[in-house]
């Protein structure tokens, strides 16, 4: 058998693509974090409540509507999206102007009532939901076994980070809303109605927490602290790659899995460190991430 | 001197006037139920555990034979410091005589600590650690319902028996996983199987795959899940996806409970083997109270956590009728000199170092296709007989042991 530094090529190649996998929901999950932040300047720590919410909506317009899953990957993130731009109009809209820190303690805040709601409703063990038919089963790929679900998972995902960056990149509308993080009053200067493209931004970004809510459904335990336990890892490849950097936070997401992967392998037990130790090291290195513009 | 304190006076020097000897005839007692409300234990006990003591209460016909009995309760958050300070402040200011409940073991034995320093009745239900029982006994302090020994033993002593002779662990990487392990590869070994390896998951986990991947490729017989609660459902989830099952392997959770297999759906959790002390559907008795219980508490059946809190507190009710005294030390006396029998435990009796024996199952999650409704999760593969279920008792290091 052939092997690469004592480890198995098999083993390597298997823990690699898994890592990708695990890489798929840091990248979306940051990606709207990125987003979020580049264009409001608000650290959303309501980021996970927001993917929580996504998985709970696709469980409840099965259980409640008998919709399923192909259903909920389109339904929930409109649904929770309406649902964050409610939350910008209404709330963070009105600490437009005041420190950074306020909109993170409000979103914080927020969060933890949300969880705190599910949990009184719902209790803490999580919901059932299965895998869609359709992507059921496993495939071997002669060094792993890959469930089809988790193929699908990685592709959608990098389908939708790729369209989230040349959204951004190369339309008009990306055009507009990276004027507006650049200079805002200028901006609205020309004529663009800023609020109104602040207020769709974190509707979008709170949309791609829910999708990857619903993506995570089937293989995840669907319960109210699902979010919680996800986002410090997700601040962690922000930071990485580069506060409100799109093209940092996916390349970022999907390397942070792929190293979390090949740590598993070697050393398991530091596993769940291995990402704040590169965190700690970029900032040493690199004080305003992989990709950020230090200012 | 702060107000407070002052009214505390008040309400003290009051009561000991009302408490007076004219009024002598009932037994007044309070019973706390101290248990997780809101974090990941909230759902095996909880309010759940709450509504069996008033259960045990209402059945035992409390109030008609003269003992009055008032139930509090409080939420520890897991937390050994808070958990101490409720225990402290029931015993001390609300006059609280026993408490139940009480998961997450490192809370346990805060509360045990502090119940013996009190000369107080402490009756677990939800807590695991063996050492409650073991090295830290205490004359005080009953666990009623399972210990991670009795866990161990009965699933993976039964699963080498059917030919689960190599074992793969998935551990959660503190203190309780690893003993769960430690426990369960001594019974593993001792039953003639081996441990081919093991892997410490960081606690708590979202993604068990590298690891699934890895016990995969381990082709041992058994996959052992050394972890509870979140960490128990993910990796069983993932297992499902992966199929470990399919692929011949056996999954085995060493700590689960029906609240689990709950959120995990039988699609996710067929086929997995798993100990508990109590089912509803074990015959009349389970059956009558757990209806009775879910009619009550949202339609959810009863965890062997919550039916332990209920027997425990019958248990209890039923010393201090035949006492007419809610003496701390001549209840707990009397509690373990008589066996105990009730509708859901059957018969048993508690040991000198706290330990309630009576039979274990191992049970099978059924397929999707055998169940006929909700809660019709478990198949009954074996019955562990009291005597076999327990840690013997000279080999628990309990000091309260005498030779």
């Amino acid at each position: 058998m052939h092997s690469i530094f004592g480890i198995p090529t098999p083993a390597l190649f298997g823990q690699l693509l898994l890592g990708l996998i695990n890489g798929a929901f840091y990248a979306m999950l940051s990606l709207g974090l990125a987003v979020i932040f580049g264009l409001l300047n608000v650290v959303n720590f309501s980021h996970g409540a927001f993917y929580m919410l996504g998985a709970f909506t696709g469980w409840l317009l099965l259980a409640g509507l008998g919709l399923g899953y192909w259903w909920a990957l389109l339904l929930s993130p409109l649904i929770v999206g309406v649902l964050g731009m409610a939350v910008e109009r209404l709330l963070l809209a009105r600490l437009k102007g005041l420190d950074p820190l306020y909109g993170l303690l409000l979103t914080f805040g927020l969060a933890l009532i949300i969880q705190g709601v599910f949990r009184n409703i719902f209790g803490v063990s999580g919901l059932p939901y299965g895998v869609p038919s359709q992507l059921a089963g496993a495939r071997n790929l002669g060094f792993m076994i890959l469930p089809n679900y988790r193929g699908w998972v990685i592709g959608l995902s990098l389908l939708v980070c790729l369209a989230t960056w040349l959204g951004i990149e190369k339309t008009r509308l990306g055009a507009t809303l990276r004027a507006a993080t650049e200079n805002a009053t200028l901006t609205e200067a020309f004529g663009i109605n800023v609020p109104r493209l602040v207020t769709l931004t974190y509707g979008f970004g709170t949309a791609l927490a829910a999708l990857a809510g619903v993506l995570a459904a089937p293989i995840y335990s669907v319960n109210p602290n699902m979010g919680a336990d996800l986002i410090i890892t997700v601040f962690v490849v922000v930071v990485i790659g580069g506060m409100g950097s799109i093209l940092g936070s996916i390349v970022t997401g999907f390397g942070l899995g792929l190293a979390e992967g090949l740590t598993r392998l070697v050393y398991p037990a530091g596993s769940a460190t291995v990402v704040f130790v590169i965190m700690i090291v970029v900032l040493l290195v690199k004080p305003a991430g992989l990709f950020g513009r230090s200012t | 001197m702060g107000v407070a304190n002052r009214v505390a006076a008040l309400a003290l020097a009051l009561a000991a006037f009302t408490g007076g000897p004219g009024q002598a005839a009932d037994v007044k007692i309070k019973v706390g139920v101290l248990n997780d409300r809101s974090g990941i234990y909230a759902d095996l006990g909880g309010e759940g555990s709450v509504e069996a003591a008033r259960m045990a209460v209402e059945d035992f016909k409390a109030a008609d034979k003269g003992i009055m009995v008032d139930i509090v309760s409080a939420d520890h958050q897991n937390k050994p410091d808070i958990g101490a300070n409720i225990a402290r402040q029931w015993y001390d200011q609300d006059g609280v005589d026993v408490i139940l409940d009480v998961p997450t073991s490192s809370v346990a034995l805060a509360v045990s600590q502090i119940t013996r320093e009190k000369n107080k009745v402490f009756i677990d239900s939800g807590a695991g650690a063996a050492d409650i029982t073991g090295k830290q006994c205490s004359p005080n302090t009953i666990l009623w319902t399972y210990d991670t020994y009795a866990l161990a033993k009965g699933t993976a002593g039964a699963m080498v028996k059917n030919g689960g002779k190599s074992w793969f662990f998935l551990t959660a990487d503190y203190v309780f996983g690893h003993s769960l392990q430690k426990d369960a590869a001594a019974i593993v070994t001792a039953a003639g199987g081996t441990v081919v390896d093991s892997v410490n998951v960081p606690f708590p986990a979202t993604d068990f795959s590298s690891f699934l991947l890895q016990a995969q490729a381990s082709h041992a017989d058994v996959v052992g899940l050394a972890n509870a609660g979140g960490d128990t459902v993910n990796a069983i989830k993932q297992a499902s996806e992966f199929g470990l099952t399919q692929g011949g392997q056996k999954l085995a959770g060493l700590l689960v409970f029906i609240s689990d297999v709950n959120a995990l759906g039988l699609e996710a959790a067929q086929g997995l083997n798993l100990t508990e002390a109590f089912y509803w559907d074990l015959n009349d008795g389970t059956r009558e109270w757990s209806k009775r219980f879910a009619a009550r508490h949202g339609g959810k059946m009863p965890t062997m956590v919550q039916a332990g809190v209920y027997a425990g507190l019958l248990h209890y009710l039923k010393a201090v009728d035949a006492l007419k005294s809610k003496d701390a030390a001549a209840v707990l006396a009397k509690m373990k000199a008589t066996p105990t029998d009730d509708p859901l435990f059957g018969r048993g009796s508690i040991r000198v170092d706290g330990r309630t024996l009576h039979d274990m199952y191992l049970f099978q999650v059924k397929t999707p296709s055998e169940s006929k409704g909700p809660w019709d999760y478990y198949k009954l593969i074996q019955t562990v007989p009291a005597a076999d279920a327990f840690r013997p008792l000279g080999e628990g290091g309990c000091p309260l042991v005498k030779g």
